[in-house]
Formats: C-alpha cells, sequence, structure tokens
C-alpha cells in the first residue's frame, strides 16, 4: 500500500518526503484545486523543485486539479492540466468530466486519477470514468462501510485509493452546497469550505466566544471551551429540544485499526486529508503511517495499532477526537 | 415551460403517499417524477407500486419519469437500481454516474438530476453521448450559468438539451452515508425505525439563537427556505429553461401549481418572501 500525503507548502512537502511519504498531493496556487486558501499551494518554481526532489528520492507527484470548471472558465483548467504533464508530476487528481477529458486526450502518459469529488461510491460509477478517461486509480468518498469498500475492491475496476486519516467530511463528496449556501462559495467552483473571509469570531466580556460564518451563528465556546474551525457541518444546533452538534461533532477520521483489513481488501494506497496543515502536522501524521504500513509488510498477521501511534494522532486531530467515520456501520 | 412535479424529498406513509397521488392525478402537470431518492431504507412503496402510480399518470398523458438515489452504497441497491433502469415502461432519472453508466451501456435515454455536477458543456456533450435527453441543472447553478453555457454552445456549434430548474422547494443541499433524522433521535441508521415519517416536510434546524437554518432530511440536508422562482418565471423563460420543478410538498400542493400555472398564463406573481435559491445569486443564498 502507498502512503499518498498532502503538502499545502514546501516545507511540508519535505516533512512529508522526510517522513517516508510514497507519494506527496499537491496543487497550484488558484482555484484549480479544493483547497484554495490563501497563503496555501505552490507556484510554478516551487512545484518544479518539489517534483525534482521527489523524483531524486524515487517518490511520486500527483496534482489535485479537483474542482469543476463553469463554461468560459474551462482553459484555465486545461491550461493547468498542460502546466502540470510539463512539469512532470506522475499522476492529475481530478473529478470534472471535461478537464480528465483533456488530459487523457492531450497528455495520455499522464496518469489520471478520480478525486474524491468525483461521488462515485460503485462499481458501475467507476466503469463509467475508466471507459471514458482510462483513469489508473480512484479515490473514494468518505461514506462507504469497510464491507463496502471491500465489494468495490473486489470487484476490481480500478485501483482503489481510501482516506485513512485527517479532517473528516462527512457529507458525499462533490454533492456538499453546505458552505455555497451560506457563504457563496463552495468546494466544487471555488475550491473552498467555509472560506476564511466569511468568518468572524467574537469575544465577549465572559470569556466565551461566539463563531459565525456570513453572518450565521455557527456555534459559542464557553470561557476556555477548545474552539475549533467553523465548518456547517461541525457546528452546534437546535433540533427540537436540543442542542448538539446535530450533523457531526469536531473530530478526525483515524483508520489505523482497520490498516489489515484495508491491505487484505486490496486498497493500493491510503491517502492522508491536510493540505491546509503545517509541517509539523504532515511530518507526525506521516511518520507514523510509515511506520504501520511496514509494521504490517512485515508481519501482516500480528500487526496491532500501537498506543503510542493513536497517541500521536489524536494529538493531531481535530478537537484531538478520532473516529472510523462511515466505516463502521455503527457511525451512520 | 412545462410543469414537472420532482420526485418525492421526504418519506410518507403508504396510505398517504397513495391518496396525494391519487389527487395529483387531476392537478395540471406535465411531467411527474416518481419513486425514491434519498434513501432506501424508504420502503412504504415499492417499484411496482411506483410502475402502477406511472401508469395512472401516463393515461392522463403526463409524462412519467422514474427517479433514482443519488447516494448509492449497497450492493442491493446497485441491484435496485438494475431493476429500475430496465423497468421496460419509462425513462429513469439518474442522479449519480451509476445510473448514467447502466443507461449508457443499455443504450437508454435518461433525464439527468440535478446531482449529476454538470458544470460545463463538455461535461453535458459526454452525457448527451450516454443518452442524456434533459438535464435538471445543478442547485448552485443560475440564470448566469446557463447564460453562459449557452454561448459557449453557440460558438461550438453544439445542440443542447432541455434544461430544468428547480423553482419550487426546499433545496437539497448534501447527502451523508449518516442518518441525521436518526442522530437527532438518539438512533443508529440501521436501528432507525424509520422515524423520518414523523416528519413530513423534514426536521426543522436552528442556530443557537433560534434562526431556522437547515432542514434535516433522514441522509439529505436541506435549505429552511422554500426556493419559490413563480416571481421570475419570464426571465427562466428567456433563459431557455424548458420545465419548472416543484418539489412536492405534504400540503397546500394544488396551490402551489396554480400559482405557478398563473405565472405561465402571465399574471402577476406576488414574492412570497421565500428563498430565491441560486437564480439570480449564483451562490450564497444566505450570503449577507
Amino acid at each position: 500500500m502507498r502512503l499518498v500525503c498532502p503538502a499545502g507548502s514546501p516545507p511540508a512537502f519535505r516533512a512529508a518526503l522526510d517522513a517516508g511519504a510514497d507519494a506527496i498531493y499537491l496543487g497550484f496556487r488558484d482555484e484549480t484545486n479544493a483547497r484554495a486558501f490563501p497563503g496555501l499551494n505552490f507556484g510554478e518554481q516551487d512545484l518544479a523543485a518539489a517534483v525534482h526532489l521527489a523524483h531524486a528520492h524515487g517518490r511520486e507527484v500527483y496534482l489535485a486539479l479537483n474542482t469543476y470548471p463553469t463554461p468560459a472558465r474551462i482553459a484555465q483548467w486545461r491550461t493547468a492540466v498542460d502546466r502540470a504533464a510539463a512539469l512532470g508530476v506522475d499522476a492529475i487528481i481530478a473529478a470534472d468530466p471535461a478537464v480528465l477529458e483533456h488530459a487523457a486526450n492531450a497528455h495520455p502518459e499522464l496518469a489520471r486519477h478520480l478525486s474524491v469529488q468525483g461521488s462515485a461510491t460503485t462499481p458501475v460509477a467507476l466503469r463509467w470514468y475508466r471507459e471514458r478517461f482510462g483513469i489508473a486509480r480512484a479515490v473514494l468518498p468518505r461514506v462507504l462501510s469497510v464491507q463496502q469498500v471491500e465489494q468495490v475492491c473486489a470487484a476490481q475496476v480500478v485501483p482503489i485509493e481510501v482516506f485513512a486519516f485527517g479532517s473528516l467530511c462527512i457529507m458525499v463528496e462533490g454533492r456538499c452546497q453546505l458552505s455555497s449556501h451560506v457563504t457563496g462559495a463552495s468546494p466544487n467552483r471555488h475550491g473552498v469550505c467555509s472560506p476564511a473571509r466569511a468568518v468572524r469570531w467574537e469575544e465577549h466580556p465572559d470569556g466565551s466566544r461566539s463563531v459565525r460564518l456570513s453572518g450565521v451563528l455557527i456555534d459559542q465556546f464557553a470561557p476556555q471551551e477548545p474552539a475549533g474551525y467553523p465548518t456547517i457541518c461541525k457546528g452546534r444546533y437546535r433540533v427540537g429540544e436540543n442542542l448538539f452538534h446535530a450533523l457531526e461533532a469536531p473530530t478526525s477520521l483515524n483508520t489505523l485499526e482497520l490498516l489489515p483489513r484495508l491491505a487484505a481488501a486490496g486498497v493500493v494506497a491510503l491517502k492522508i486529508e491536510g493540505r491546509q496543515r503545517g509541517a509539523a502536522y504532515v511530518g507526525a501524521v506521516a511518520r507514523v503511517w510509515r511506520a504501520a504500513i511496514d509494521a504490517l509488510a512485515r508481519d501482516p498477521t500480528g500487526f496491532a495499532a500501537r498506543e503510542d501511534w493513536q497517541q500521536a494522532l489524536s494529538a493531531h486531530a481535530e478537537g484531538r477526537q478520532t473516529t472510523l467515520g462511515a466505516y463502521q456501520r455503527g457511525w451512520q | 415551460m412545462r410543469l414537472s412535479l420532482g420526485p418525492p424529498q421526504y418519506f410518507w406513509p403508504r396510505q398517504f403517499t397513495l391518496d396525494w397521488y391519487a389527487q395529483a392525478l387531476n392537478w395540471p402537470l406535465d411531467i411527474v417524477y416518481l419513486g425514491e431518492s434519498v434513501c432506501s431504507r424508504r420502503r412504504e412503496l415499492r417499484l411496482a407500486d411506483w410502475l402502477a402510480l406511472g401508469d395512472a399518470f401516463a393515461a392522463r398523458g403526463v409524462e412519467v419519469v422514474l427517479s433514482s438515489l443519488a447516494l448509492i452504497e449497497a450492493g442491493s441497491e446497485l441491484a435496485q437500481l438494475k431493476r429500475l433502469v430496465e423497468n421496460d415502461r419509462f425513462r429513469i432519472e439518474a442522479n449519480d454516474i451509476s445510473a448514467v453508466q447502466l443507461c449508457r451501456e443499455r443504450a437508454l435515454g435518461f433525464v439527468g438530476g440535478p446531482t449529476l455536477n454538470v458544470y460545463n458543456l463538455e461535461s453535458l456533450r459526454m452525457l448527451r453521448d450516454d443518452g442524456l435527453e434533459r438535464l435538471a441543472i445543478g442547485i448552485e447553478l443560475g440564470r448566469e450559468w446557463l447564460l453562459e453555457l449557452r454561448a459557449v454552445a453557440q460558438a461550438a456549434g453544439l445542440a443542447l438539451p432541455e434544461f430544468e430548474a428547480i423553482a419550487w422547494g426546499r433545496l437539497p443541499l448534501a447527502w451523508s452515508a449518516r442518518c441525521f433524522t436518526a442522530r437527532a433521535l438518539g438512533l443508529g441508521k440501521d436501528d432507525c425505525g424509520f422515524r423520518c415519517v414523523e416528519h413530513p416536510d423534514g426536521l426543522p434546524l436552528a442556530t443557537r439563537e433560534g434562526q431556522p437554518f437547515l432542514r434535516i432530511n433522514g441522509i439529505q440536508v436541506q435549505t429552511e427556505e422554500v426556493c419559490d422562482l413563480a416571481p421570475h418565471v419570464e426571465e427562466l423563460r428567456a433563459a431557455g429553461v424548458d420545465v419548472l420543478r416543484l418539489y412536492p410538498q405534504a400540503q397546500g400542493m394544488p396551490e402551489v401549481l396554480a400559482r405557478f400555472r398563473a405565472a405561465l398564463a402571465g399574471d402577476a406573481i406576488p414574492v412570497l418572501g421565500h428563498g430565491l435559491g441560486y437564480w439570480h445569486a449564483g451562490g450564497g443564498a444566505q450570503a449577507i
């Protein structure tokens, strides 16, 4: 199994490389990728240097081009594909059919991975992307139970990559308009969820804090209560008489204990979420997963998720909490 | 422009559903979308029931389309989708690429649902090749997008399919593996007791300061506001929208239809004060 790690900056890239990532995924500094945050991502020179460095170490670089261009903006995405090919990246990660088609036609030698934003959850859907664009791999949305992941792998339509760790999207990726509804900026069109420009924190005299997104109250925190970034799906709301995390609490996905099962299913790559996170996160998380994957390879039957690994991962989790998410039926 | 009754979003008891559609047979409809598109656990009506309803509408000259699930996870759901596609009587609405592929493999025409993520002309051309005959445009796309698409299509000399826009109802914003209705009631999805049947218009969710914000509908999350484009039908027509989709609601549907019929006839329609969705804004229905 290959370990695929995020990098939103050259230091994070270096940290992923040093920690043993097999492949590192990143994006251009524009809306062609789903982490289009200010100050994040790679310019042309940084990217060329990253590709050079990765290849010198026998590792791969994937470029995320996983947003959906509207009709008049298609040229910018095509150019991004051409730039990726010219820079010698090992694969692009894309969701939009027009982007995938251009890549398949203009750069057939450049591997195409179907992004999680493509919302493909079945072998039949994967067949469409394989027949249409010859995709070499697909990243599954975080909505399938581990049994369902096993079934998709067993169908052997294309090699499968799954999310192993990181902030948890609880909605079908590519089909969530919560951020769009409130802020006007969507992951699909603009490459952002809950853009920072729409976030407003308020400190109250008693030391409590509240946080709004485009004016909508997402949550309030008591003095000293840890407060996370305000994504709509992790806010506290009223439903009937109850005030609670009605959609999900701030938490991160952690599949470490599922590692042997995912390997046995034939999953070819594990993805770590977090291009918006810094080098310390990337390095620490990548190191744990590198050790775990290597331990599993050495002793497939004796693998156990070590307590110090779990603690290291929890320290970097959203709200310091982790979950198996949809992989476990009980979460659903 | 024609009026369609979109697929039912909510879960209603069997007899209520049958009675509701028995009345709908007498409404001034051009198109009706039938079937379950939200949650595969909702089985008050089976495929045979929907087909029988479809026959009744077809006998009255109403075009019938069978809607498919937007989120397909289990092998059983895929098998159910195959049965739907192979129904031999009615076109389907493909709400996932899985449905597109099944139609493509069988050379069957289909309607593209709003969750297909069609953002540009190239995507639309490929789906047209696969059999797409009408596209219900995605919820975050509006007037500007449609005009932009038309301009690009004209420049490329490409014919466009029919377009359908959601003109009435709560907009579906997101889908999950998790059932939020079950979560709100402290239940697991596998033991949900089908309690969403107790909320025929969804379960309201408000912010901590009491602002109505979203509607929970099983695994789906919707806007709280009802999108209402009735006062704007001329603009929709001018942009080339062929079909206006009205989503079913438990009460007051005949009045909604009458209002849209009057709007289409050229009557001035008062704004009901509901959300405009994305038709004008191009996003950010709540943006302040």
